[in-house]
């Protein structure tokens, strides 16, 4: 009898010290990363705290930005929560979160609600993330750098026509590398996604007559693999042999890459090309020089660019009613569309971003010196 | 429930309780409160839950078709032509998971209450109950990087040999099809299955046992004549538990199967079924408003089913009551 006590009581102890030395660990670890970031970035005066949330396309990128902004401004504390472009405009116009990333552009009615929750300031909309969509595939076999393929054989595989890898499309455009006898698996996205709306886009305007499905967030081909969100969509092409899908260029991994075919020749992705495309594009149908949209050329023939390319917004209000908020994401805005942050975004450790130009950048920082405070 | 009752003691002097007085009823009165608050807060979260479901998912019940338009992903479809291919999807994969769990839930259950040396018993039933401790999102992740790389020439070789069979056709890889989701649920609501039978057939009335083995029988046609049927209705409870976990599983799910819209019983060909569970988590962060709303309603469906689930099983242990050892 006392020997089952004993023994209960000390499992209590046990328990007892172990949650006590976890919480303890939770504590300490807090303390620890501010020690870190003390000494760095004396000078600033910005103080609070900024949540933001939106699309898992910046994710990457929003960690990078935060840990460098955070490194210049210690007393502000910025989170970013992944949630998704459609919740992220949710809660950015409901109040929740104080600037939000959104592959999409606020439609009429979502800026209509911006400026109620902007107390009376119009919505900000500044494209700062710019990233290559990789067609990603997964052939071990084939002992080239990059596979090239035209507009119309990408259409072909992932509209089902094309079934096998040593099609004589793909054996045109890549002559003296052996093709295996491999099935096509065309992999796709299952959930809705600014991913594929950019992908589609780009099928549809570069090998419209080939892909007949236009520019759609949800994959309208049914029977197909797919996986949800980034990481299913690489988990599901590296499954497989002979897999091929679309992903941010960032997580493509060890999975081989397309050099895509843009008028005469084959590109591959890299930052430069991706951010070639959006300086020779012209500007989006409700611009603004707060809202800087861009129209896409998908279907450009320039030599050097990357036509199947991601826009990522980041969306602000152009005033806050409390002064802290204004300064802080005006600083946070500012610091993201700076040539410091853009090239750590640029890191391929990051996100393998596409830095934006000087031309842009300029108008970026017009529209973000007019946030203010209201009233 | 103390009343002031004289209380005779065994010399013959009576002693009066007075109320108020006697210890123990401040804690008796405590300890009722604090057992009916208990259930009360049970019960009020349980409504709580069905009508904030209700609440959210009625605007979607009752929208017009150019309402339910504007929502992408339902593809132009009617709210019921987009949940019925769901639902089909549920309950297929639970109705798979439960084929082959059950039958080898019964089969660990009866080792290890009747087969096994005590010691081993033990800890194999230690075990089995550790299954359950793995969060789903490692079953997710267990699926897609050992299942199905293992199930692939297996599902070659049936698409191959049998694909004449609708069951069996058009298998492709990677092995992100229906068959592939129930085996992982199947692993899944295996230790909750487990563990309730073995609890049943432990309760098996020794008497019964010892006579059917006085009588004469084998231990196996002991255990048929004896603990099987004793056992019944918690075999069926046990089922329905598991199938009240596989019907809500979510991560394994969406991590594990390629989805579709489609009711048909192609079992290893890819895109065809979705779970509601699994179709909710892939669509929320990129839905708005409608679509929210939509998804919302879907899960209202889902708790209904899983209900109903839970009601027909009461009934049938509630027919063979006298022989429950759950109740």
């Amino acid at each position: 009898m006392n020997v089952k006590r004993a023994g209960s009581r000390r499992l209590a102890v046990v328990v007892a010290t172990s949650a006590a030395a976890l919480t303890l660990a939770a504590c300490g670890g807090e303390s620890a990363a501010e020690d870190q970031t003390a000494g760095a970035g004396a000078g600033s005066e910005l103080s609070g705290s900024v949540a933001g949330s939106g699309a898992s396309s910046q994710e990457a990128a929003m960690q990078g930005w935060i840990a460098g902004f955070m490194d210049q401004n210690p007393d502000v504390d910025v989170t970013y929560d992944p949630t998704g472009s459609g919740t992220g405009r949710e809660q950015f116009l409901n109040g929740t979160v104080l600037f939000a990333g959104t592959d999409a552009t606020l439609d009429e009615e979502e800026l209509a609600a911006g400026v109620d929750r902007c107390f009376g300031g119009e919505v900000v909309e500044l494209p700062l993330y710019i990233s290559p969509i990789a067609v990603v595939y997964n052939l071990p076999e084939v002992d080239a750098e990059h596979l090239n393929l035209d507009p119309e054989t990408i259409a072909g595989i992932f509209m089902g026509e094309i079934t096998s890898w040593d099609d004589p499309a793909i054996a045109a455009a890549n002559p003296g590398v052996e093709l295996p006898d491999l099935p096509v698996i065309p992999v796709n996205r299952s959930d809705d996604s600014g991913t594929t709306e950019n992908f589609t886009a780009y099928l549809s305007e570069a090998a419209g007559d080939v892909w007949t499905h236009g520019e759609v967030e949800t994959w309208p081909i049914p029977g197909t693999q797919s996986g949800a969100q980034t990481s299913g969509m690489i988990d599901v092409v590296s499954g497989a042999e002979g897999a091929i899908g679309y992903a941010d260029a960032s997580r493509a991994g060890d999975l081989g890459t397309v050099a895509v075919g843009v008028g005469e020749e084959y590109v591959p992705f890299s930052p430069e090309a991706a951010a070639a495309v959006v300086d020779a594009s012209p500007e989006g149908e409700d611009a603004s020089d707060l809202r800087l949209t861009v129209d896409l050329a998908r279907d450009t023939t320039e030599a050097g660019t990357y036509p199947i390319v991601l826009i990522s917004y980041s969306v602000a209000c152009s005033q806050y009613d409390d002064p802290a908020d204004a300064a802080n994401v005006k600083a946070l805005l500012e610091y993201v569309a700076s040539p410091e942050g853009q090239e750590r975004a640029s890191r391929p450790d990051v996100a393998g971003s596409a830095p934006i130009s000087e031309d842009l950048r300029a108008r970026v920082q017009s529209a973000l010196d007019r946030i203010t405070v209201a009233g | 429930m103390a009343t002031a009752a004289p209380t005779p003691s065994t010399s013959g002097r009576t002693s009066v309780v007075r109320a108020g007085r006697s210890p123990g009823k401040l804690g008796n009165r405590i300890f009722a409160g604090i057992s009916s608050g208990a259930g009360i807060i049970i019960l009020v979260v349980l409504a709580a839950v069905a009508l904030f479901l209700l609440y959210r998912a009625w605007p979607a019940l009752t929208a017009s078709r150019e309402q339910l338009a504007e929502v992408g992903f339902m593809q132009g479809k009617g709210m019921w032509a987009y949940v019925a291919p769901l639902l089909f999807g549920t309950v297929l994969s639970s109705v798979i998971a439960l084929t082959v769990a059950v039958p080898l839930s019964i089969g660990i259950a009866l080792f290890i209450s009747h087969y096994a040396p005590r010691r081993l018993a033990q800890g194999l039933g230690y075990l089995v109950d550790l299954l359950a401790a793995i969060p789903s999102v490692i079953f997710g992740l267990w699926g897609i990087q050992w299942l199905q790389p293992t199930l692939d020439p297996l599902f070659r070789w049936l698409t191959d040999r049998l694909g004449w069979i609708p069951l069996f056709a058009d298998y492709q890889a990677p092995a992100r099809n229906i068959m592939t989701a129930g085996l992982v649920l199947a692993i899944m609501v295996l230790p909750i299955i487990t563990a309730t039978i073995r609890e049943v057939f432990l309760q098996t009335p020794r008497l019964h046992e010892e006579a059917s083995l006085a009588l004469g029988a084998t231990r196996w046609e002991m255990i048929r004549q004896a603990v099987l049927p004793f056992g019944r209705s918690g075999v069926i409870s046990a089922a329905m538990l598991g199938m009240g976990r596989a019907l809500g599983e979510t991560m394994a799910v969406l991590m594990v199967l390629s989805p579709g819209y489609l009711i048909n019983f192609y079992l290893l060909k890819p895109g065809q079924h979705q779970s509601i569970a699994a179709n909710i988590a892939a669509q929320l962060p990129e839905a708005s408003g409608m679509g929210v709303d939509v998804l919302i309603a879907t899960g209202l469906i889902l708790f209904v089913l899983t209900f109903g689930v839970n009601l027909f099983a009461r009934w049938v242990i509630a027919r063979r009551a006298e022989f429950s050892g759950a109740n």
